[in-house]
């Protein structure tokens, strides 16, 4: 549903832009093109690409331009795999950096291939023919060079770990043959390897390109941007959402050693100095006045309040209705119930939100940052710059974490970054740096939710009727998906009219498209509107829907006596991938067998981003009624897998995220006010906290979908399942730290 | 005028004296490996050693770290920060990377002063140091993984 809402978007993008298709090549190396294809058209559906994927050096090192930003899921890798694979490249020589600026060449193919962007989970599926193609092309060429060059016919051209060889004795590197190689026209039909000659797609050995980078501070990001000149802006936003400023008094900031100047911007203030310590400083020295007439007072409290009042109604539109769930509710042998509640939450990535820009003496703008969207952000930035997009060039970097907080459609760091060297004439590059209570103050967050499910059974215990009503933000509305918005086999008139909000998928998913097979089932959404900024966080609309599903899915088990495994064996199909890694997650974690005392299992599944994950935990009741998971055995069927180790490293980091959300994390309002500012008080998960993860991946010759995110759902509500099992307690506030769970 | 000793090099900066030793390391010496995440010693990211000690830059003033050896991510080059480097790149320790110059610091420290760590130390030692990609799996195994290598 993303995809096609990014699609319609990006066609809107595109007919008003042009595309910049210039050369890529590096000097004395290759650049490879190719021809559009049928191959390459499908598989980026309908883009033609045209440019450069991948740079051969004279030192023979090959680096792939990614369409899709790293931020720590490892997308580099797959995306260099790919390439390696079809090249036949040695993976020691490869290396990977970010590419923008034209979506005829990045654009998400599987959002259509419009617009680049990456989140959805959908990095590899985007990347999978794409960038196969260009490494099989790149080889074509350097074979057809080097046949040219020996003067023997191609088909005796091998090449295997980047040596290019010939029976006669001769060989080159790739590098040597990459200027003869692109001055050849790329080949118009390409073959792919047959999966059985992969060598490096699903091999467990290879190691990540960045890791000791990253082990040894040399990893460069945003924050570690140095340029010549360059000075430090940190905002001053307003205190409470949707206020805006009066006046201010800048005086005494102007007045500190290192201040430059104060300056306003669309979202508020800022401070520019020559250091960041310099910014701090100056920014607690200015006085602002601001109009919060139009602002949202409300409490955390006083929104769940009214969201649980909202979900004792009937839903203002309708997701999904297969059959009378309410007839056969009232006819049910017994019927169970329960409401869920759901904080806002921040995404707290390690790297607090910052972007850079330049402008040059030509009058180009570059602006370095983790651009999730960069063609967005480069039409915004344009636009505020007053130049054509064309001649603002984008640097992707790579960024410490983000879960969902950089794909933010109103570009707001990298607006006040602009803005703010805009309003010092560009004299200057500037960095734009966010501190972590800008970050966790400012918005944006997972928006906060209450769940009510209903749920019939007959006298065998098989579900009647389900019924599933989801209360609260839109995620879309207000920005450019809104008019994208699509939903699958729900009928838009359903919803015409309610409250003339739009009907936000990301809000149901994972609740309406269940693998389950209910008799009859509705799930109702009633979208609510608050001043708070809110924005996809790490698995977006499964991070609630599953944990309300699997949780309740689990009570209606316990009330008909049955084993909460056997109840959703019984529900699903079993040629299903949800069956398949619901059973081998059960067997690897040897549910039913006996346990040590004071240990508890529980169970979950879900599907997110067309990934199936399934779990099952190990908790230990400690004396005081507190636990601690010790282990999770996760299942996931996610096509080929074509980096094992980071599949199993993105279920190890999704457990982690989603347990400690579950667990303690939350930002809640004070009349309005963000009250948790930092991580002493939003808390995330500790050392000491991670429970052992073993990761079973379904062997699969499908296309591969995303790892990113589907690790998440899953966590909460098998943690949950477990401490039923321990307490008979269940859990249906978040996070678990609530005093409403004392 | 404040003087730091950074790795090695005395450094004569024209600074404030509440200049916390992380922005003083950033954006006066130039050596970004050591990373902001929190600026209040509560996530890690910023861990430098200072005589040896793990220590958050973020929240130490420069004045109270004048004629201290202080140690960045950049000079962790001893034999058993190559130990830990080691063992994090063959277990492919980092995601996004950003908190893990910090568990490098944390951990070399610790390895420093205790060469067979049990489960127990590694949870006391790194319990300070957040990492949002939860590689926190993966580094328990690679802190022994190194003690192993310096045995």
């Amino acid at each position: 549903m993303l995809a096609k809402m990014m699609t319609r978007l990006a066609n809107a993008t595109q007919s008003r832009r042009s595309f910049m298709i210039g050369s890529a090549a590096v000097a004395g190396g290759l650049a490879v093109g190719f021809r559009s294809t049928e191959a390459a058209s499908a598989a980026t559906g309908g883009v033609t690409p045209f440019n450069a994927y991948v740079r051969i050096a004279p030192d023979n090192s090959v680096t792939v331009i990614a369409a899709h930003m790293d931020m720590g899921q490892g997308i580099y890798d797959a995306i260099a795999t790919l390439v390696a694979e079809e090249l036949d490249a040695d993976w020691s020589q490869m290396k990977a950096i970010g590419g923008a600026g034209n979506p005829k060449l990045y654009g998400n193919a599987a959002w259509g291939g419009a617009i680049q962007g990456t989140g959805g989970s959908t990095g590899t599926t985007s990347s999978w023919e794409r960038y196969r193609i260009a490494g099989a092309a790149a080889r074509q060429m350097l074979v057809a060079a080097a046949a040219a060059e020996w003067r023997v016919p191609a088909s005796e051209i091998r090449i295997a770990k980047g040596l290019i060889s010939h029976a006669s004795g001769r060989s080159a590197g790739f590098g040597e043959l990459a200027a003869k190689a692109d001055a050849l026209s790329a080949p118009a039909n390409v073959a792919l390897k047959d999966p059985k000659d992969w060598v490096l797609i699903g091999n467990d050995k290879l190691r990540r390109l960045d890791s000791m980078a990253k082990s040894s501070g040399k990893m460069d990001y945003t924050i570690d941007v140095k340029l010549p000149g360059m000075l430090t802006a940190v905002p001053i936003h307003p205190p409470l959402f949707g206020a805006t400023l009066t006046s201010f008094d800048a005086s005494k900031a102007k007045a500190l050693k290192g201040v430059v100047d104060v300056v306003q911007h669309p979202r508020g203030l800022a401070v520019v100095a020559v250091d960041m310590w310099s910014a701090l400083k100056g920014r607690e020295a200015v006085t602002a006045v601001w109009d919060d007439s139009k602002a949202e007072k409300r409490s955390s409290a006083d929104l769940a309040r009214e969201y649980r009042e909202l979900a004792l109604k009937p839903g203002l539109a309708t997701a999904r209705n297969d059959g009378n769930a309410e007839a056969a509710m009232a006819g049910a042998a017994r019927t169970i119930e329960a409401t869920f509640e759901f904080p806002y939450i921040a995404h707290a990535a390690l790297e607090p939100l910052n972007a850079v820009v330049r402008r040059n003496a030509d009058g180009t703008i570059e602006i370095w940052g983790g651009h999730q969207m960069p063609d967005i952000y480069q039409g915004t930035a344009a636009a505020i710059a007053g130049v054509p997009p064309s001649q603002v060039t984008m640097h992707v970097m790579k960024t410490g974490g983000s879960f969902g907080r950089r794909a933010v459609i109103d570009a707001d760091v990298i607006v006040e970054a602009v803005a703010v060297a805009k309003a010092i004439d560009f004299r200057a590059p500037v960095k734009m740096q966010w501190t972590r209570e800008d970050d966790m103050r400012a918005g944006r967050y997972r928006p906060a939710y209450v769940h009510r499910l209903k749920a019939g059974v007959d006298k065998d215990g098989r579900i009647v009727g389900w019924y599933n009503h989801i209360v609260g933000q839109s995620i879309v509305a207000g920005t450019p998906f809104a008019a994208g918005l699509v939903k699958n086999g729900v009928d838009m008139t359903s919803v015409e009219g309610a409250n003339n909000l739009p009907f936000d998928m990301t809000s149901v998913e994972g609740a309406n498209n269940l693998p389950y097979r209910f008799a009859a089932q509705k799930v109702d959404l009633t979208t609510t509107q608050t001043g708070v900024p809110v924005l996809w966080w790490r698995a977006v609309g499964s991070t609630h829907t599953a944990y309300a599903v699997e949780v309740f899915l689990d009570e209606v088990a316990a009330l008909t006596g049955k084993d909460p495994y056997e109840y959703r064996m019984s529900l699903l199909d079993p040629a299903s991938k949800h069956a398949r890694v619901l059973k081998l997650a059960a067997e690897k974690a040897g549910w039913g067998s006996a346990l040590p005392a004071g240990r508890f299992r529980g169970i979950a599944l879900a599907e997110s981003f067309e990934t199936e994950v399934a779990q099952v935990v190990e908790i230990a009741m400690r004396p005081d009624g507190s636990f601690k998971v010790e282990r999770v055995v996760c299942a996931v069927h996610c096509g080929v897998a074509v980096n094992p180790d980071n599949i199993r490293a993105q279920m190890e980091g999704g457990i982690g995220f989603g347990l400690g959300a579950v667990m303690k994390s939350q930002t809640t309002l004070d009349k309005g006010r963000v009250v948790e500012t930092n991580f002493d008080s939003h808390e995330v998960l500790r050392f000491d906290e991670m429970p052992v993860v073993e990761v079973h991946i379904v062997p699969s010759t499908d296309a591969p979908t995303g790892v990113g995110e589907p690790g998440v759902p899953p966590i909460g509500p098998a943690v949950a399942n477990a401490v039923f099992a321990a307490t008979k307690r269940r859990l249906h506030v978040l996070p678990f730290a609530r005093v409403e769970n004392a | 005028m404040i003087e730091l000793t950074i790795n090695g090099a005395v450094h004569r900066l024209d600074i404030d004296p509440d200049m916390p030793l992380l922005w003083a390391i950033r954006d006066h010496v130039g050596l970004t490996g050591t990373k902001f995440g929190c600026g209040i010693a509560q996530c890690g990211a910023c861990t430098v050693h200072i005589d040896g000690q793990p220590s958050r830059a973020c929240s130490l003033p420069v004045s109270a770290v004048a004629g201290q050896a202080i140690t960045t991510i950049e000079a962790a080059s001893g034999p058993v920060a190559k130990a830990v480097q080691a063992a994090w790149t063959a277990l492919d320790v980092p995601q996004c990377g950003y908190c893990q110059s910090g568990q490098v610091m944390a951990t070399t420290a610790l390895l420093e002063a205790n060469r067979k760590p049990s489960d127990a130390d590694i949870d006391a030692a790194l319990s300070g140091n957040l990492c949002r990609c939860a590689t926190y799996a993966r580094i328990r195994t690679a802190v022994h993984t190194a003690a192993k290598a310096l045995a």
